[in-house]
């Protein structure tokens, strides 16, 4: 027991002086996910919206295929970006393996399916009320997405932020395309695996106790942005 | 502007339009026209059909059969003619002048004219002062008559109004046909359901009267009022229609579909 209150001591002191070492990891973990959260956002908001919206041959199985995804174990998110960048692979050339931008496609693949699907979920509610009034307006497909995504915004921070939770936490893709290399590839996760197998249990807790809070933190925005949206906009 | 004359699509000409969901044919055999100038009131109980009606005729639905024909020079962009307003206005979870905005912007109204449309169409409809707050925090009076604002703005030739006074009281319903009138002075054809007799005898130029999607009476205003030609038109009227049962034209397999409809 003894062990373990040193060892959140030495966390502690940890994050109170913000040691060089620990700021590098955070602030990649930082990076990798935020990088990853904009890209998938960007890609998923819009395929979500008009997933709901249009109807195509095919849209039902996309939709049963995007949720399904929403599942995906990251360590085979991590196993087919490893096969696809390794040397051997496909995009083996671009020599991107065991780099940050891996941890990003790993990690945009991820969370991804995640975006759009809720996004889908949000905005076909919204659809179904604004159907009518915007064939009677005449709106267009561009503009019928953008409409729903921007009316459906504070439902949409949820998304985001919940894609956020997905790609902060996760280790088994950033593990296998980055390769936990110190200084290079070492996030807050891979860290914590390492360190906690190699005994050092103060950083693994430090870090420990980052992630919950930045979990906390993102939950609590979500909370609040969707108060201050429905005392708004009921 | 003369728009008895002078026209973009009208006439508007049904033909046999026959509409029907799960084998229940909800909308049959109906054939009419609808001319420019006046103002057309689709009168009937629930489930006549009345709103199925305005949908069709505005293009949201797609009947089973026949034909719904513009006969006006702009026929073949059609759509930029006519507006609709619904029984439970669709508000757009923004402000008030921002929902004015999407409507002009969705017609390609150019962005030069759309802030004094905006202003003018507030102005009208009393709305200045809501200008800036969130639609959705309106009382539905409000909310109708920003909808209402939103589809005049648009300068329609056509404006189809399903029930838009079904859920207000009676302050909001006479501010919302106090602006119907306006609009119709201003030579918009107004085409719209409601199953209010009062509001109908205020409002109305010509009457179509629906029963359990059928087309019974197609009348001038004044005639249908004071001499109905069709029985349960007569019935309407007297308000005896809800529990008023032609027994002897019924065969028993209308009798099972009313039921079905019941359930």
């Amino acid at each position: 027991m003894s062990d373990f209150s040193e060892a959140f001591a030495a966390a502690l002191a940890l994050i109170l002086n913000f040691e060089s070492s620990l700021a590098e990891i955070v602030g990649l973990s930082l990076q990798v996910s935020l990088v990853a959260v904009f890209i998938a956002s960007l890609i998923g908001l819009p395929l979500g919206a008009a997933l709901a919206v249009f109807r195509f041959p095919g849209r039902k199985t996309l939709v049963v295929i995007l949720n399904a995804l929403m599942g995906l174990p990251p360590v085979v998110v991590g196993l087919i970006v490893y096969l696809i960048l390794s040397r051997s692979g496909p995009l083996g050339t671009l020599g991107l393996l065991f780099t940050p931008t891996a941890m990003i496609i790993a990690q945009t693949l991820l969370i991804m399916p995640i975006i759009a699907a809720l996004t889908r979920q949000s905005t076909v509610q919204l659809w179904h009320e604004y159907e009518d009034q915007f064939k009677s307006l005449g709106a267009g497909p561009g503009e019928t997405v953008t409409a729903l995504l921007w009316d459906d915004r504070f439902n949409l921070v949820t998304t985001i932020l919940a894609g956020f939770g997905r790609a902060s936490a996760e280790v088994g893709a950033v593990m296998i395309v980055g390769g936990n290399i110190d200084h290079v590839t070492r996030v807050m996760t891979t860290t914590i695996a390492l360190e906690t197998s190699k005994g050092n249990l103060a950083l693994a807790l430090g870090l420990g106790v980052i992630l919950l809070c930045l979990a906390l933190g993102v939950n609590a925005a979500a909370y609040l942005i969707n108060e201050a949206a429905l005392k708004r906009h009921g | 502007m003369d728009k008895a004359n002078n026209t973009d699509i009208l006439p508007l000409e049904l033909k046999d339009v026959n509409f029907e969901v799960g084998g229940m044919r909800l909308i049959k055999d109906m054939t009419l026209t609808l001319n420019a100038g006046s103002s057309t009131i689709i009168l009937g109980p629930n489930g006549a059909g009345k709103s199925l009606l305005l949908r069709i005729c505005h293009g949201l639905i797609t009947p089973n059969s026949g034909s719904i024909l513009w006969r006006g020079p702009s026929r073949n962009e059609a759509g930029i003619y006519q507006a609709m307003v619904f029984q439970r206005p669709v508000m757009l979870r923004r402000s008030v002048a921002a929902n004015l905005h999407f409507g002009l912007k969705s017609r390609g109204t150019p962005k030069a004219e759309r802030d004094r449309i905006i202003d003018d169409m507030l102005q009208i409809t009393g709305l200045t002062r809501l200008a800036r707050s969130p639609a959705r925090a309106l009382s539905t009076g409000e909310q109708q008559r920003l909808a209402i604002a939103r589809a005049w703005s648009l300068k329609p030739e056509v404006l189809f109004l399903d029930e838009p006074t079904a859920n207000l009281d009676p302050a909001a319903t006479h501010a919302i046909e106090e602006t119907i009138a306006s609009i119709k002075q201003s030579g918009t054809k107004i085409i719209m359901s409601t199953h209010d007799l009062g509001q109908a005898k205020r409002l109305a130029d010509n009457v179509l009267f629906l029963y359990r999607g059928r087309l019974l009476e197609n009348a001038v205003a004044a005639d249908f009022f004071n001499r109905p030609k069709n029985d349960l038109a007569q019935a309407f009227l007297k308000g005896e229609l809800l529990w008023w049962n032609r027994k002897e034209l019924k065969t028993p397999a209308e009798l099972k579909h009313r039921d079905v409809l019941k359930k």
